[in-house]
């Protein structure tokens, strides 16, 4: 009984907030007199969403760059987590450390440190010339090229961490089995390490795909006017537009493309837990 | 299979030189003389002292701060009771709404978390500011503390807590007496990831501030959005330096705990 006081508390609060999110409920009851033309009024941003290409577009563009940069993040972090995990025991610690670190370091700053080294002018192009391998600056700020390389810096550390937890309990004995057995080491790479794995590799996708298709820091920042995220159309509408019942409507549709794939992760969190 | 080999020296040199260089650039050019970011002028502190005579930034910090610790401790006990609930009755009705509901927040997007909780205070008529940027902080972080002590939970030994309730001790007692001090590193923990979470939400603060309740990396976010100058280098510089002082600081703590249990 101690503990569900609160614990009917902290429903209240959670259970408020994806029912406050549906347009006919709040945004829209602060302009209209009644509730009728409110919902019809409802309706109608949805339809807009879909009449204007642009939405879609954004969505498509979302899931491309997130399922991209979701692959790009696993291959880095896998090899780094692989390496950390094989790593002498004595070193794991600090190299562990040294993955927490930048994750609890602030996103904003993280993402500002790159702006710097990809402009124009920036360091990146002025090491390379320097050096003289081009003499053009490079045009890397401002593409999507550029947010990549900010989504994949800034979600490495979500990527790495689970990972790592499951390489390093991952029984090295069935390595040695498959290795005494004849098997050359890539191929057990392959068909052990990666199959054992797949918990980890799940978890870490989940908390890199989910996140990054609503992103808005990195593509506001890094990315040009080109460059079209679901998060930033969002931000745009409410903020700028100040359409409120559109920028709702864009996220509940938002949410309901990621109702299942939070779902699968909580499923795969619970199991490893329990 | 011990082998450590050349790809794991290079996928760690290049892994690690990709995750710190863009930091380290950050802060050697905050103490560049010149205004311009990418050609060094000479050693100088003067962006610091700068930056201390900037009272929109000091303003922003002191509510970051004020922010990030009440939410932070309301989100521990919040948080903490809630993993205790998950852990101790093993299954109740809606338990699986309430997992999903602790864990949801940790990827859900943060433009639709900060969206929603504007929407739900504008039903319900707050005024927005310092209050609501507070609560909309401790909802979220929240979530984190609880799983952490979740995780945490899960080796608890439970016969200690029988013992001590066999023995007559009420079950309040039995709480700050027995489970709180075990359980002491991960509250502590959870406290931490709380308050850097806090301290770095951008988006979600952007959504629940009001007038006079611009947080830190808000004002960070505007003062980037017009260009790159020496002066958010001086203040990412000391935010870094503080998460780093923290991060060493508790894994230290950590480490000491975890000798005198063995």
């Amino acid at each position: 009984m101690f503990f569900m006081l609160p614990f009917i508390f902290v429903l209240k609060i959670s259970l408020a907030e994806p029912i406050m999110a549906i347009p006919p409920y709040t945004a829209l009851l602060e302009w209209g007199d009644s509730l009728l033309p409110s919902i019809r009024a409802s309706l109608e941003s949805y339809l807009f969403l879909f009449s204007d290409s642009l939405y879609i577009k954004a969505y498509l563009s979302s899931l491309k760059i997130a399922i991209i940069s979701t692959i790009l993040t696993l291959i880095i972090g896998y090899s780094i987590a692989y390496s950390v995990a094989k790593a002498p025991t004595r070193w794991r610690g600090v190299l562990l450390m040294l993955v927490i670190l930048p994750f609890w370091t602030s996103f904003l700053i993280r993402v500002y440190a790159w702006i710097g080294i990809l402009k124009t002018e920036g360091l990146l192009n002025l090491a390379l010339m320097s050096i003289g391998i081009i003499d053009k600056p490079l045009i890397i700020m401002n593409t999507d090229l550029a947010v990549y390389i900010g989504i994949v810096y800034s979600y490495l550390p979500f990527m790495i961490l689970p990972l790592y937890a499951n390489l390093e309990k991952m029984d090295m004995s069935l390595l040695e089995a498959a290795a005494d057995l004849g098997c050359r080491p890539f191929k057990t790479f392959w068909t052990v390490t990666i199959p054992l794995s797949i918990p980890g590799i799940l978890a870490g996708c989940f908390l890199v795909f989910i996140p990054v298709m609503g992103e808005f820091v990195i593509p506001d920042l890094l990315g040009g006017t080109k460059t079209l995220m679901i998060g930033k159309v969002l931000w745009t509408e409410f903020f700028y537009n100040r359409d409120w019942p559109v920028a709702s409507a864009v996220a509940i549709i938002l949410l309901a493309l990621l109702v299942v794939p939070i779902m699968l992760y909580q499923k795969s969190q619970e199991k490893a837990i329990s | 299979m011990k082998k450590f080999g050349n790809f794991n020296i290079a996928a760690l040199v290049i892994g690690f030189s990709f995750l710190y260089i863009p930091i380290i650039l950050l802060i050697l050019f905050s103490f560049n003389e010149s205004r311009l970011v990418t050609v060094w002028g000479g050693f100088s502190t003067k962006w610091y002292s700068e930056l201390m005579q900037n009272q929109g930034i000091k303003d922003a910090a002191w509510v970051t701060i004020k922010v990030a610790f009440v939410s932070s401790t309301m989100a521990t006990i919040l948080g903490t009771i809630a993993g205790l609930v998950m852990t101790r009755f093993g299954s109740f009705k809606g338990r699986t709404l309430f997992s999903g509901m602790i864990y949801a927040p940790m990827v859900m997007p943060e433009v639709i978390i900060g969206l929603s909780t504007l929407l739900m205070f504008v039903a319900l008529a707050v005024d927005r500011g310092v209050f609501t940027v507070t609560l909309a902080h401790i909802t979220f972080s929240m979530c984190y503390v609880a799983v952490v002590i979740q995780s945490r939970m899960s080796s608890y030994d439970d016969s200690i807590t029988e013992a001590a309730l066999d023995l007559g001790c009420t079950p309040f007692r039995t709480f700050i007496l027995i489970t709180l001090p075990i359980i002491l590193p991960a509250v502590i923990s959870g406290w931490l990831l709380s308050f850097t979470l806090s301290l770095d939400d951008l988006v979600i603060a952007s959504f629940t501030s009001g007038p006079g309740s611009t947080t830190l990396p808000m004002k960070i976010y505007s003062m980037v959005r017009l260009g790159v100058t020496p002066e958010i280098n001086a203040v990412s510089t000391i935010l870094v330096g503080l998460v780093t002082l923290g991060v060493v600081t508790a894994s230290i703590i950590g480490r000491r705990q975890k000798q005198q249990t063995i």
